[in-house]
């Protein structure tokens, strides 16, 4: 090929743009940069499974290069040429062996991961786990902590080191729900309630967000998660409860309207609200992993 | 009167957007120009009788061509308004609302309405030439095929001006796409717009199933066939397994909106996560049903141009087949964090997983290809090795999101945004682009300019990196797919700027290309040849453009690249030219069918979208009537005289005694 000084003039700037691209600003990597043991290990698995298939990949792009180097036409070269060389049991057995190899061993990573990782597994803590229950609204996250008593809109505080267990559901479209540098997401789908452990073990702002589309406002449903020590978020629930106004029935209905939301604070919740709203769909979507649906008690107006 | 008029027409077109507007104009404009310099020059008849009611394969594959780049074109501007709502944070230049629907029409457009058609562009234009036979097996129900993609695509695309377009996202994931959440047109016109041209995708599955098994040249066993055919009969077979779950997938849909159903609704015992499950069922296996052919199209160019044979002839279609059968069995890879448990994850993980072995197999069985040969880097040859780096790269981005508790981390993250579109450009229109520039002198007799394709090349894969890589990294610092705006705070802006100046390149070298096209056929030089690439398959034994009949003589096949071995023999002095008796040749007649009955299925489409049933039913009556005309027409067909053969090989420059 007959490369024009233009080509190669375009390869050299392009080849500067993707080295200016790689080393970027590290700290915006929030999923490379994670707080807490579920993100820790998917980190970990993200780059295992890099590393592995990049035992393949660069010997590949090598050898792209250097065949197509090499075997060019042109005038005067000395490399060799066999047109009909076609077959070699040898050489076929080496490439579907390798990539059978690598495969297998990111395949056993994965499937270990997959079980130990699964998002419902409680995780190991001497500290008693606190439950937080959010809903997906449109277009606005609820959380409602069922044993504080108090309610949340596009926030949640929660205690470092102390496994938060989520339990997520859907009063809106299916959504996601996800704090990239806590771990990985879950959907928050109507009529189910599932479960997402994680853990935040740096006190610290976290991003959250929906990460799976559900219409007009879905882009503003970013949400603060922040970890906090448990004196501030003791301190915190008990501001929470004194200085907020009540959720009622109504004021839920009233969330559960179309439109964005600020960060607002209740200092209660009608009893059972939660379950209500997974049960008002459908009671029998309940896999095994979902949390345990009691029948709505006693709803406070 | 007068008002209610204004109410209905209101409600009816989309108003309120510049945009919008601006591009009504430029429609009802192309409208007046086409139509008037159609009458001018008294083309009307010429246009009915050659084109829009032929039955031949080249000229519907030319039509499919010509559809999917306007197409691209569309879904191009798509993708361009997208990246510039996001090139900077906080921007307005698009509300949520339309930001929705174009990222909605721009998934569909490019993978139903592009990516597709060009497939059966290809696959018209070449298959039959390839396999030796002068037709495919059903010309008819080729025309037909074509057709009712036309329509549905035409359906599709008048969603934009006229009632709102979907704003569901590409697959309408319920219960966002019910009637609770969705209650104007748009959802409709999507799931019909898909409904008509799918059937037509599915006829065409079966139609080249039956190509490929039944017309060969004699001796062609299937073990000599070229290798692009076995992709297509690969890709065949996925279609045709894959489509009657989209079919039915989009019926219930259609049922909940328009008949009060409650499969996918939130409430009345619905599942909205059957949809997801289903609608990945077609979906998945979709992806390989387009990326199968390309695979094909490598191996033909990088042995063509390598002038060496295929390596590994027997792997590459072993891995084929595999791939087509293992990509039915790993749907729920697209919802890992939908909490199946471990078990259901593990196992779609590793299925999915597998499917790289067969997909590295053959990017190293195109390299030993390459491998001690003499490779020349004609435009089609310099988009083959380009893609490998890019598809390579892809692939490995494929087998991370795999792992299925890393993938809770990447899911619904601009790194999935980024591996679909690596691996679908790449793979895929890449790969289609690299067989248009292949096979150009085939379909039209002409090669395009190199100089100009080479700018082409350049400019799409500059652009490709700038705008893709980026957001991977996007992914990696939180941002999800699918939002219209984001904040300063995030820390999102630079990539996105980068990735937008990468579409734009992208969309120059579109440009490029079309003016590759029109610079080539102003300065065209005839190919007298055949056969400028000096290729190996039989479509490059006859004339360029083919006759229409394509083969004046059946071939004889003995071998695998059978027309390379004759070239090889001729040289020798081994064989000559061999003296041939010409016999009279059996074609198929035109038919007007194919389009009236396609418009009715239009009619019945846009009737059900409006719940307009004045226009529906007479609509399916003339689609019945259609049926029964065609069933009792026993004119359809008609034998070419051997005067009128020699006398078009004449032209074509071949004297057959």
């Amino acid at each position: 090929m007959k490369t024009s000084k233009t080509v190669r003039c375009m390869s050299f700037l392009f080849m500067f743009i993707l080295l200016f691209l790689t080393t970027g600003c590290a700290d915006n990597y929030i999923v490379l940069d994670p707080k807490g043991p579920i993100g820790e290990q998917q980190k970990d698995l993200m780059i295992l499974s890099t590393l592995l298939t990049l035992i393949v990949i660069v010997p590949v792009l090598i050898l792209t290069f250097v065949i197509v180097w090499r075997y060019r036409d042109r005038k005067g070269r000395k490399a060799k040429y066999t047109p009909n060389w076609e077959h070699s049991t040898k050489l076929e057995i080496i490439w579907w062996g390798i990539p059978i190899i690598i495969i297998t061993l990111i395949g056993i990573v994965t499937v270990r991961y997959t079980y130990s990782l699964e998002p419902s597994k409680p995780l190991e803590s001497e500290k008693k786990p606190i439950t937080i229950q959010v809903t997906n609204l449109d277009w606005k996250w609820l959380f409602q902590y069922p044993e504080q008593g108090i309610a949340t809109v596009n926030y949640v505080q929660f205690p470092e080191d102390v496994p938060v267990r989520f339990e997520v559901t859907s009063d809106a479209p299916m959504n996601s729900f996800w704090i990239p540098q806590l771990g990985g997401q879950i959907y928050a789908m109507s009529g189910m309630s599932m479960t997402l452990y994680l853990q935040a073990d740096e006190q610290g702002e976290y991003m959250g967000s929906g990460a799976n589309f559900t219409g007009k406002e879905f882009a503003k449903m970013f949400f603060t998660a922040n970890a906090t020590s448990q004196e501030n978020f003791d301190q915190w629930v008990n501001q929470v409860k004194h200085t907020s106004p009540e959720l009622t029935l109504d004021g839920y209905k009233e969330l559960t309207k179309q439109g964005t939301s600020d960060v607002r604070y209740f200092s209660t919740f009608p009893e059972g609200l939660y379950e209500m709203t997974v049960t008002k769909y459908a009671a029998s979507h309940n896999h095994g992993l979902s949390t345990r649906v009691q029948p709505p008690a006693r709803v406070k107006e | 009167m007068w008002e209610s008029v204004k109410e209905f027409a209101s409600e009816f077109f989309v108003t309120g957007d510049p945009l919008i507007y601006g591009a009504d104009v430029s429609i009802v404009l192309s409208i007046i120009a086409v139509v008037s310099v159609l009458t001018y020059f008294k083309k009307w008849g010429w246009l009915w009788r050659e084109w829009l009611t032929t039955v031949d394969h080249k000229k519907i594959g030319i039509m499919y061509i010509l559809a999917s780049v306007l197409m691209l074109f569309r879904g191009g501007v798509d993708a361009l308004l997208m990246r510039a709502q996001l090139a900077m944070p906080e921007m307005q230049f698009l509300s949520g609302d339309h930001y929705n629907q174009i990222f909605t029409t721009h998934g569909v457009i490019m993978i139903l309405f592009m990516a597709m058609p060009l497939m059966f562009g290809l696959f018209n234009v070449i298959v039959p030439l390839q396999l030796g036979a002068r037709d495919v097996a059903f010309p008819f129900l080729n025309a037909l095929s074509f057709w009712l993609f036309f329509s549905g695509a035409m359906l599709f695309n008048l969603s934009f001006v006229i009632g709102g377009s979907p704003d569901a996202g590409w697959l309408a994931y319920p219960p966002y796409s019910e009637l609770a959440f969705n209650p104007g047109p748009g959802q409709d016109f999507y799931i019909w717009g898909i409904q008509i041209s799918g059937i037509g995708s599915l006829m065409t599955g079966i139609n080249f199933i039956v190509t490929i098994l039944k017309v060969r040249a004699p001796g062609m066993t299937l073990m000599k066939m070229p290798m692009f055919s076995w992709s297509v009969l690969s890709s065949c077979i996925a279609i045709v397994f894959a489509f009657p779950i989209l079919t039915v997938t989009l019926a219930l849909l259609f049922i909940d909106r328009y008949l009060g159903g409650h499969f996918f609704t939130l409430d009345g015992g619905g599942n909205p996560m059957m949809y997801i499950n289903l609608i990945w069922m077609w979906g998945h296996p979709e992806v390989y049903i387009i990326v199968l052919p390309a695979f094909g199209i490598f191996s033909e160019i990088v042995a063509t141009f390598s002038r060496k044979k295929l390596f590994g002839y027997k792997s590459m279609v072993f891995a084929m087949i595999i791939i087509s059968v293992l990509s039915f069995l790993v749907w729920a890879h697209h919802f890992f964090t939908m909490g199946s448990g471990a078990d259901v994850n593990a196992f779609f993980a590793v299925t999915t997983m597998l499917i790289a072995i067969p997909t590295g197999v053959k990017v190293f069985n195109w390299l030993f290809t390459m491998f001690r040969g003499k490779i020349t880097f004609e435009t089609p040859m310099l988009w083959m090795v380009g893609i490998i780096p890019n598809f390579v790269i892809g692939g490995m981005t494929g087998v991370l999101l795999s792992v299925a508790p890393a993938d809770f981390q990447y899911h619904n993250s601009y790194f999935l945004v980024a591996h679909f579109h690596q691996v679908i450009i790449a793979g895929v229109v890449f790969g289609f682009f690299a067989g248009l520039y292949y096979w150009w002198p085939k379909i039209f007799g002409f090669k395009l300019n190199e100089r100009i394709g080479r700018w082409a090349f350049w400019l799409w894969n500059i652009g490709f990196y700038l705008c893709f890589m980026p957001q991977y990294a996007l992914g990696l610092m939180g941002m999800t797919r699918r939002l219209y705006t984001y904040g300063w705070d995030k820390g999102w802006f630079e990539m996105n700027l980068v990735s937008t100046i990468g579409a734009v390149i992208m969309g120059a070298a579109f440009l490029v290309q079309i003016w590759d096209i029109a610079h080539s056929i102003k300065h065209m030089k005839r190919d007298t040849t055949g056969d400028p690439w000096n290729a190996r398959t039989l479509e490059w034994s006859i004339p360029s453009p083919a006759p229409f009949y394509n083969f004046a003589v059946m071939p004889q096949v003995t071998s695998q690249d059978d027309w390379h071995e004759r070239k090889l023999r001729i040289e020798q002095g081994l064989e000559k030219p061999a003296k041939v008796e010409l016999e009279p040749i059996h074609m198929p007649k035109n038919s007007g069918i194919p389009i009236v009955m396609s418009m009715f299925w239009f009619f019945v489409g846009f009737g059900l979208i409006f719940d307009w049933l004045w226009m529906a039913v007479p609509g399916f009556i003339g689609v019945i009537a259609c049926m029964v005309v065609h069933s009792f027409n026993y004119d359809t067909d008609y034998y070419v005289t051997v005067e009128e053969i020699k006398r078009t090989e004449a032209e074509a420059g071949r004297v057959i005694t």
